[in-house]
């Protein structure tokens, strides 16, 4: 069965097209990741996928539940952690996810219970009582977690759960997600643009101006690039050239002063290439390549590329307010 | 049952804000102090002999208190507003609740505000000389709360709309005052030009106060001065109030509803 079922999606904006006849199918249990830059429709998608925002054309299910003919049920099936903070400042911890259970129709006799265990999930336990004015980000934002769970919801959506988070908290709320699929069995959708966070995903979506470019594991993803990368730096050129030369299925290069090595399957080949070169190495390094090498390939740019200028246009807006 | 429990739930989180917020407690009761005081006081003064046939101050009163409710009612739902403007109205929508108990739950957050407030004012009346009979605070509070009902429903439906507080506030400020001034609480709505006359009937401050004056000044007045002042009888403006809360309920469940 899946669980979340998409056909040729479109939302427009007047004569903008945000999202462009999107198609996919997510399992029971599984991670999905939409990866793309900013302004790709990603936040779009999950606003029509959670009811909030009417589809222009195409049509979608959850839980076998149409998006649009069974909103309620849609709505009792989901859990959503928004890209936008989202929670009561004037309520305390506690009280806004009592807001939210009751809401969501949580048996009172089992609320004590899983506030409990959602609340230790976050670590936030022994700060339920906390007006949350005083929490930090990344403290809101793990509550924001925790909330989107306490009605066990079948789908849990997050846009963007890491943004703004140090890379410690980043990990931190990483491996909550992770041991919530394990022990749940929960589907996860999830947005992201940093790469290394696809990778937690069991398949991700690349997204780019509203269309779905490619659907596949990471792994295969990568994969599409053909091959992995290897790096050899030694003082004696010649004679490695002499010895890669007379190796099969392999392409290289003289880079920088690095020899760079384009081969299939850079894990068998790494040990057969150290056994059969007998010229003293310097170093060695074996990379895969990143899902940016995939984007940049499917679609002629770097992600980061748009965040790093992103950043730096919101610096200089910022120095100027100050009158710098 | 779940259609009740979110109506409360709504109401309760209102109402805990409301208690939170010093600054709105502190003004629930100067605000009604600097009423009394001024029109109590100042005015009483100045126009000590109406040609009305009653005392101005007990002529003003009704309107002193439906002008209250207005403000506090108004003022409450601007709630809404916040929410949107800090996210929190998407964690609303989203969840799996029928969008009128939504809307139940604004409103009468907003209306219990409002009728607290007035009930404050009304406890203070005899201190500047206001006579109430014991009897009829019952029917009055009824009264205060559809009056309450009815503003919280308008200002619900145009907080729908509203993205900013910037523009729910300009709007408020455009309202206030026609509301105001063609309410009867200044002068008796019973001789006017036509236009003022047509804008007071849809006006549910008119209604409010028509029903507060008749209820406060019934047997302290003779029937026939106070059918001069008198637009409708008790149940058409009670009648009017219930219908106005409803229609402006539901119209902000379809501003809620439409997802563009
Ligand atoms: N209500 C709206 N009206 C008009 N245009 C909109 C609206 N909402 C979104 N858009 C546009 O649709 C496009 C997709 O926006 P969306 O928020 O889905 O991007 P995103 O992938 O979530 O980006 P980000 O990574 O920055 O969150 C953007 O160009 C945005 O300007
Ligand atoms: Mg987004």
């Amino acid at each position: 069965m899946h669980i979340i079922k998409v056909e040729n999606l479109t939302k427009k904006f007047k004569d903008f097209t945000a999202v462009d006849q999107i198609n996919f199918t997510v399992e029971k249990g599984e991670i999905f990741g939409f990866l793309g830059p900013n302004g790709a429709g990603k936040s779009t998608t999950i606003s029509m996928l959670s009811t909030l925002l009417l589809p222009t054309s195409g049509k979608a299910s959850i839980n076998e539940y149409n998006i649009q003919t069974q909103t309620n049920d849609v709505r009792k099936s989901i859990g959503l952690v928004f890209q936008d903070p989202s929670l009561d400042d004037k309520l305390t911890a506690e009280e806004n996810l009592r807001f939210h259970a009751r809401l969501y129709d949580v048996p009172k006799e089992k609320y004590e219970a899983r506030l409990e265990e959602v609340l230790k999930l976050v670590d936030l336990w022994d700060r339920k009582n906390d007006r949350i004015n005083i929490f930090s980000g990344g403290m809101k934002r793990r509550l924001e977690i925790a909330r989107g769970l306490i009605h066990y919801p079948a789908v849990l959506f997050l846009d963007e759960p890491t943004i703004g988070l140090d890379p410690q908290t980043r990990s931190h709320l990483w491996e909550y997600i992770l041991t919530l699929k394990k022990e749940k069995q929960m589907t996860i959708f999830m947005t992201t643009h940093y790469m290394n966070e696809a990778e937690y995903c069991d398949r991700i979506a690349i997204i780019d101006n509203g269309k779905i470019v490619a659907i596949d594991t990471p792994a295969n993803l990568k994969r599409s690039i053909g091959g992995d990368i290897i790096t050899i730096n030694t003082s004696e050129n010649e004679k490695l050239q002499k010895e890669l030369a007379g190796l099969k299925d392999i392409v290289f290069k003289h880079v920088n002063g690095e020899w760079v090595l384009e081969v299939k399957d850079g894990e068998s080949f790494l040990p057969h290439l150290l056994q059969q070169i007998t010229t003293p190495i310097q170093n060695v390094t074996l990379r895969k390549p990143s899902l940016d090498d995939v984007f940049l390939k499917l679609t002629g740019r770097k992600i980061r590329e748009e965040d790093a200028s992103d950043t730096d246009k919101m610096r200089s807006m910022m120095k100027m307010r100050r009158g710098h | 049952m779940q259609f009740l429990k979110t109506i409360y739930t709504i109401w309760q989180r209102e109402l805990i804000r409301y208690w939170r917020d010093k600054t709105r407690l502190a003004s629930t009761f100067i605000q009604p102090l600097m009423f009394l005081a001024i029109f109590g006081s100042g005015l009483r003064q100045t126009l000590a002999s109406g040609n009305l046939g009653v005392d101005f101050v007990q002529f003003m009163y009704p309107g002193i208190i439906a002008m209250s409710v207005m403000g506090v009612a108004f003022f409450s739902t601007i709630s809404t507003v916040w929410d949107r403007e800090f996210g929190f109205l998407k964690e609303i929508l989203v969840a799996p609740v029928s969008r009128t108990s939504i809307a139940l739950g604004k409103t009468t957050g907003a209306a219990t505000i409002a009728s607290s407030q007035a009930l404050i004012l009304l406890i203070l009346g005899p201190f500047i000389g206001i006579k109430i009979n014991l009897a009829i605070i019952p029917e009055l509070f009824i009264f205060m709360i559809l009056l309450a009902l009815a503003i919280s429903g308008l200002g619900l439906f145009i907080a729908s709309l509203m993205k900013t507080t910037e523009s729910f506030g300009l709007i408020m400020q455009l309202l206030i005052f026609p509301l105001f001034f063609l309410s009867g609480a200044f002068f008796p709505l019973t001789a006017v030009p036509l236009w003022m006359s047509i804008i007071s009937r849809i006006n549910p401050l008119s209604y409010g106060v028509d029903a507060f004056r008749q209820i406060l000044l019934r047997g302290q007045l003779p029937e026939a001065v106070l059918s001069q002042f008198s637009l409708h009888s008790i149940t058409i403006n009670g009648l009017f109030l219930s219908l106005f809360a409803i229609v402006m309920v539901s119209a902000a469940v379809m501003a809620f509803n439409k997802k563009s």
